[in-house]
C-alpha cells in the first residue's frame, strides 16, 4: 500500500491492470481497447474498399461483403468509438471535478470489463465461421432469416457490452453530481465534463431500449419467442422502432463529447476563454433534449404516415439550431485569440468544416420528401461518415494528442502528429466527400458491387484511394505511439503551456491519489484564474489529511467472464433456431449465471472498505510517478 | 467516520443512509438506475401493447382471472408497506425490528411469486398459452416474467443482507443499503401497479 | 460543566423531536397505504362490474388511479417528498417522459 514508486515486472503489472480501479487505469484499458478495435475496424473498412475498387470484383464474395460492413460499422460504433471516449472520460472528467476518483470504482473497471469480454465475444464470430451479416442495425426481417450463429454473436456480444456501457453512464453522472471539489458549481463545470454529463444522461434512458430491443431478437433466434415473426402475430417494425429510439440519442453520446474534447482544444490553444460558455452548455443539454425525439426521422420510408414523418422532420431540423450555436461559438473563440497551431488544435481546425458538412447533409435528410430519394444510398453513407468520421473520431485523434501527456506521462511527436493529419484528413474527404455523388448517381449502400459503365468507376476508386490514405495516416499514428513509447521522455505538469483546467495543475500522470489536497475552484478555467495570479499550483480547500482510497478487486473480472460463458450456453441450447442444440449448452448458461451472480454476492457480502493513505507518506511523496 | 462504529439510538442520525460518502452516491446511483429501468419497462410494455392479442387464439378476457391478480396485488402492496415500517424501524436504530420487517416483506414477496409461478403453469398446463404461442404470449411472458424476475432478484437481495448483517447490527455501512434495497422493491410495486392496470384490468374489460 | 449538560440535553431533546417526527411519518404513511388499497379496490371494482359502466370510461379511469397510486408510491413510501430528493426526481421526470413517448409511438405508429 506504499505509495512510493516500485519497479514492477511484467507479471506484476498486468495483474494490476486485471484488478485496478484506479480511474486513470481503467482509462488506459479503454484506450488499449478501443484503440485495438478501432484498427480492427479500420481493416474492415479497408477490405471493403478494396472490394468496390472497381467494378464486378470479386475480392470478398457477397456473404463476406455483408459480414464486413455489419462488423465494420458494429465494432466501430460500440468497441472503438465510445470506449475511446470513455478512456477520455476517465483520464480528465474526475481531475477537471477536482475529484480523487469516479464515485463507483469498482463498478468502474465492471464496465469495462464488461465492454472487453462482450467485444471479444463478438469478435469471435470471425473465429467460429458465421459472422453478422445483417448491417449494424440488424433489422429483424434481415436477421432472423440469417442462417448460422452470426447474429446471436451479435445479440449476446451487445448485451454484455451494453451493460458495461450503462454501468459506466451512471457511475459518471454520479461522479459530476456528487464528487465535485468545492467551489465548482455546475456552471464552471469544463464543457468536456459537462458533455460527459448530458451524454451519460443520454445512454441512461437510451440503453434500456437497446437491452430491451436485443432481449427480443436473442429470445426470438434463441429461446423461440416471436416479437419479430410476422407469422406468428410479431411485427418487425417494432424492431425498428426500438433500435433507433436508442440509436439515435446514441450518436449524440458519441458526438457530444466529441464537441466537449474540442471544446477544450479550442480554447487552450487560442489562448482565450471560450466564448459563449453558457449557451454552449445550453445547446448541449438542448441537443440531448431533441435527441429523444427524432428517432424516426431514420424510418421515413417505412411508412409511418405523413403526419409522424412530418412532425419527426420538423424536430430534426430543429437540432441543427444548437449545433449551430456551437459552431459559431467555436469561431468566435478562435476570432482575435492568439491561435497556437498544433497537432490537437489542427484537428479542430479540421473538424469545423467537415462537421457542418455533415450536418448540412443532415438536415437535406432531415426532409421526409428528398429523404425518399437519398435513403439507402451512398449519400447516407457520405453523411454518417462526415459525423461520425468528420465529428467523432476527429474528437479522438485531437484528444488522443493533446491529453496523451497527462494520460502517459510523455508527449508524442508533433512531426508525425502532422503527417498523420495531412493524410487522414486528406483522404478522408477523398473517400467520402465523392460517396455523395455516387448516392446521388443511384449507387445504393450495402451491395456488394457495381456494374461498369453506368459511371460509377471513376468515383469508387477515388473513394478507395482516399481509404488507403487514411491507412498511411493510421499507421503513421501506430509508428509514433511505439517511439514515444519507447522514447518514455517525461513531461511536466502543464506541457502544452496554455493549459486552463483543473487537470493541467497536478503532474502527467497524477499521482494514484490525484489530488494531495481537495482543490479549492473559484470560478471557470480554474487553473487558468491561478496563471493571472501568477500561482504555479491550484489553492487547497482543505488541509493535508488522510486520503481514503478504494481496495483493487478482481472480482469485476470474474463477474464479466460468467456473462461471456453463458453466452455460449444461451447460444448452443436446445431451443435455438439454427438447430444445432447442443447437451451441454444448458449446464454451461447455468454454470455462467452462476459464476456472475455468485460473484456479485461475494462481492456484496465481504465488507470493502478500502484504506488510508496517511499524512505522512503524502508529505514525502513527489507525486510525480504512478504507483 | 469509522463507518462500522457503533451507535445508540440518541446518535443515530437523522438520514443514515446519506451520512458517509459512499452512502451518498449510492442513493442518487441508485436512483438513476431506477429511471433507466423506467425506460426498461416503459419498452416492454410498448411492446405488450404492440402485440397485445397478435396470432393469439386465446382473448385476454378468456385468460386472466381477477381473484388471483387481486391476491397477488394484495400481498405485493402489503409488502410495500412492511419494508416502509422496516425502514421506519432503521430510522429509529431498531435493528431486531427492522429485520424483523424485513423478513415479513420476504415471506410477502414469496407468496406473490408462488402465485405469479402458480398462474403461469395454468397458462402453460391449463390453456396451452406457452411461450412460443404466439406474438401476444412471447409479449406477455417476458413483460410480466421481467416483473417477476426482478421480484426474485429482490427477494434474493433482502435475504443476503438480512443473514449478512444478522450478527453485527445496523451501521452507517450496511444502513444505505437496507435503504436501497428498499426502493428497489417499492419500485417492483410500482412496476406492478401498471402491470395489474394495464395488461390485467384493462385485458379484462377487452 | 454547564456546557457538557446543555448538549447533553441537547441530544436528548434531539432524539426526541426526531422518533416523534418519524412516529408522524409513519402514521402518515399508513394512511397513503389505506388510500392506495382503497384506489386498487375502486380499480378492480370499475373491472368487476363493467356490464354497468362504459368500456370507453373504464380504462382511461383505472389508469388515472394507477397514476395516482404510484405518485403516492414515489413521494410517500419512497421518501420523495423529503428534501435531497430534487435530482433523482428529475431523473424519474425524464425517464417517465421517455418512456411515455415510446409508449405512445407504440401504440401509434407501429403499422400493420
Amino acid at each position: 500500500m506504499s505509495s512510493i514508486a516500485v519497479k514492477k515486472g511484467f507479471g506484476a503489472i498486468l495483474w494490476e491492470y486485471l484488478t485496478t480501479v484506479d480511474h486513470k487505469k481503467i482509462a488506459h484499458l479503454y484506450l488499449m481497447g478501443g484503440g485495438f478495435f478501432f484498427l480492427v475496424g479500420g481493416l474492415e473498412a479497408l477490405l471493403i474498399r478494396i472490394q468496390l475498387l472497381k467494378p464486378q470484383n470479386t475480392f470478398l464474395s457477397e456473404q463476406t461483403f455483408n459480414e464486413m460492413f455489419t462488423m465494420h460499422g458494429t465494432t466501430m460504433i460500440f468497441l472503438a468509438a465510445m470506449p475511446l471516449l470513455f478512456a477520455f472520460m476517465n483520464a480528465v472528467v474526475p481531475l477537471q471535478i477536482g475529484a480523487r476518483d469516479v464515485a463507483f470504482p469498482f463498478l468502474n473497471s465492471l464496465g469495462f470489463w464488461l465492454f472487453f469480454f462482450g467485444g471479444v465475444f463478438l469478435n469471435l464470430s470471425w473465429i467460429f465461421g458465421s459472422v453478422p451479416d445483417a448491417g449494424w442495425t440488424s433489422y429483424a426481417t434481415l436477421s432472423l432469416a440469417s442462417p448460422g450463429h452470426g447474429i446471436d454473436f451479435y445479440t449476446l456480444g451487445l448485451q454484455i457490452s451494453g451493460f458495461g456501457t450503462l454501468i459506466s453512464g451512471i457511475n459518471f453522472l454520479v461522479t459530476i453530481i456528487n464528487m465535485r471539489a468545492p467551489g465548482m458549481t455546475f456552471m464552471r463545470m469544463p464543457l468536456f465534463t459537462w458533455t460527459t454529463f448530458i451524454a451519460s444522461t443520454l445512454i441512461l434512458f437510451a440503453f434500456p431500449p437497446l437491452t430491451v430491443g436485443i432481449f427480443f431478437l436473442m429470445f426470438d433466434r434463441l429461446f423461440g419467442a416471436n416479437f419479430f415473426d410476422v407469422a406468428m402475430g410479431g411485427n418487425a417494425v417494432i424492431w425498428e422502432h426500438v433500435f433507433w429510439i436508442f440509436g439515435h440519442p446514441e450518436v449524440y453520446i458519441l458526438v457530444l463529447p466529441a464537441f466537449g474534447i474540442f471544446s477544450e482544444i479550442i480554447p487552450t490553444f487560442s489562448r482565450k476563454r471560450l466564448f459563449g460558455y453558457s449557451s454552449m452548455v445550453f445547446a448541449t443539454v438542448l441537443i440531448g433534449f431533441l435527441g429523444f425525439m427524432v428517432w424516426a426521422h431514420h424510418m421515413f420510408t417505412t411508412g409511418l404516415g405523413n403526419v409522424a414523418n412530418a412532425i419527426f422532420a420538423v424536430a430534426t431540423m430543429a437540432i441543427a439550431v444548437p449545433t449551430g450555436i456551437k459552431i459559431f461559438n467555436w469561431l468566435l473563440t478562435m476570432w482575435g485569440g492568439s491561435i497556437k497551431i498544433s497537432v490537437p488544435m489542427l484537428w479542430s481546425l479540421g473538424f469545423i468544416p467537415t462537421f457542418v458538412m455533415g450536418g448540412v447533409t443532415g438536415v437535406m435528410q432531415g426532409i421526409a420528401p428528398l429523404d425518399y430519394q437519398l435513403h439507402d444510398t451512398y449519400f447516407i453513407v457520405a453523411h454518417f461518415h462526415y459525423v461520425i468520421l468528420g465529428g467523432v473520431v476527429f474528437a479522438i485523434l485531437a484528444g488522443l494528442h493533446f491529453y496523451w501527456p497527462k494520460m502517459w506521462g510523455t508527449m508524442l511527436s508533433e512531426k508525425i502528429g502532422y503527417f498523420t493529419f495531412v493524410f487522414f484528413f486528406i483522404g478522408f474527404h477523398l473517400t467520402f466527400f465523392i460517396q455523395h455523388f455516387l448516392g446521388l448517381f443511384g449507387m445504393p449502400r450495402r451491395v456488394a458491387t457495381y456494374l461498369p459503365g453506368q459511371g460509377l468507376e471513376l468515383g469508387n476508386l477515388i473513394s478507395s484511394i482516399g481509404a488507403f490514405m487514411m491507412a498511411v495516416g493510421a499507421i503513421s499514428l501506430v509508428y509514433n505511439i511505439i517511439i514515444t513509447v519507447v522514447k518514455n521522455k517525461k513531461v511536466g505538469n502543464d506541457p502544452w503551456g496554455d493549459g486552463r483546467t483543473i487537470e493541467w495543475a497536478i503532474p502527467s500522470p497524477p499521482p494514484f491519489y490525484n489530488f494531495k489536497q481537495t482543490p479549492l475552484v473559484r470560478g471557470l478555467d480554474t487553473y487558468w484564474i491561478e496563471k493571472t495570479e501568477g500561482k504555479k499550483e491550484l489553492t487547497p480547500a482543505e488541509p493535508l489529511s488522510d486520503i481514503h482510497m478504494p481496495n483493487n478487486s478482481f472480482v469485476p473480472v470474474v463477474i464479466s467472464f460468467g456473462l461471456f460463458v453463458a453466452a455460449f450456453g444461451a447460444m448452443y441450447n436446445p431451443l435455438n433456431q439454427v438447430g444445432d442444440g447442443k447437451s451441454w449448452a444448458l449446464p454451461m448458461l447455468i454454470i455462467g449465471l452462476l459464476i456472475t451472480f455468485g460473484s456479485m454476492l461475494f462481492r456484496s457480502i465481504k465488507d470493502d472498505h478500502g484504506y488510508h493513505i496517511h499524512k505522512e507518506d503524502l508529505m514525502d511523496d513527489e507525486g510525480g510517478e504512478s504507483k | 467516520m469509522n463507518v462500522e462504529g457503533k451507535f445508540t439510538p440518541q446518535t443515530w442520525p437523522d438520514s443514515p443512509e446519506k451520512q458517509t460518502l459512499e452512502g451518498k452516491n449510492k442513493f442518487l446511483g441508485f436512483w438513476l438506475f431506477l429511471g433507466g429501468e423506467t425506460v426498461l419497462f416503459a419498452t416492454l410494455f410498448a411492446t405488450y401493447l404492440a402485440l397485445k392479442e397478435k396470432g393469439s387464439s386465446i382473448t385476454t378476457e378468456e385468460l386472466f382471472s381477477m381473484p388471483l391478480v387481486f391476491a397477488m396485488t394484495m400481498l405485493l402492496l402489503s409488502s410495500s408497506l412492511t419494508s416502509v415500517y422496516a425502514i421506519y424501524h432503521m430510522k429509529n436504530y431498531n435493528f431486531k425490528l427492522m429485520q424483523a420487517w424485513f423478513l415479513l416483506t420476504v415471506f410477502l414477496g414469496f407468496g406473490f411469486l408462488c402465485l405469479e409461478i402458480y398462474e403461469f403453469y395454468h397458462y402453460v398446463h391449463g390453456e396451452h398459452f406457452t411461450y412460443s404461442s404466439s406474438a401476444f404470449s412471447s409479449a406477455y411472458y417476458t413483460l410480466v416474467g421481467t416483473h417477476g424476475a426482478h421480484v426474485t432478484f429482490g427477494l434474493l437481495w433482502f435475504i443476503a443482507l438480512l443473514v449478512r448483517n444478522a450478527k453485527r447490527g445496523l451501521n452507517l455501512y450496511n444502513a444505505p443499503k437496507y435503504y436501497v434495497a428498499s426502493l428497489y422493491w417499492h419500485f417492483i410495486d410500482v412496476v406492478w401497479v401498471f402491470i395489474f392496470t394495464v395488461v390485467y384490468l384493462m385485458g379484462m374489460v377487452g | 460543566m454547564t456546557n457538557e449538560h446543555v448538549s447533553k440535553t441537547n441530544v436528548r431533546e434531539q432524539y426526541e423531536y426526531r422518533r416523534k417526527k418519524n412516529a408522524k411519518e409513519m402514521k402518515l404513511q399508513v394512511v397513503t397505504f389505506a388510500l392506495m388499497i382503497f384506489l386498487t379496490l375502486i380499480a378492480f371494482m370499475a373491472v368487476g362490474f363493467s356490464e354497468h359502466i362504459p368500456v370507453k370510461f373504464i380504462a382511461p379511469f383505472i389508469l388515472l388511479l394507477a397514476i395516482i397510486q404510484v405518485i403516492f408510491q414515489l413521494y410517500y413510501f419512497m421518501h420523495a417528498n423529503h428534501k435531497g430528493h430534487e435530482l433523482p426526481m428529475f431523473y424519474m421526470y425524464c425517464g417517465a417522459a421517455t418512456a411515455f413517448l415510446t409508449i405512445l409511438a407504440f401504440c401509434t405508429i407501429v403499422w400493420w
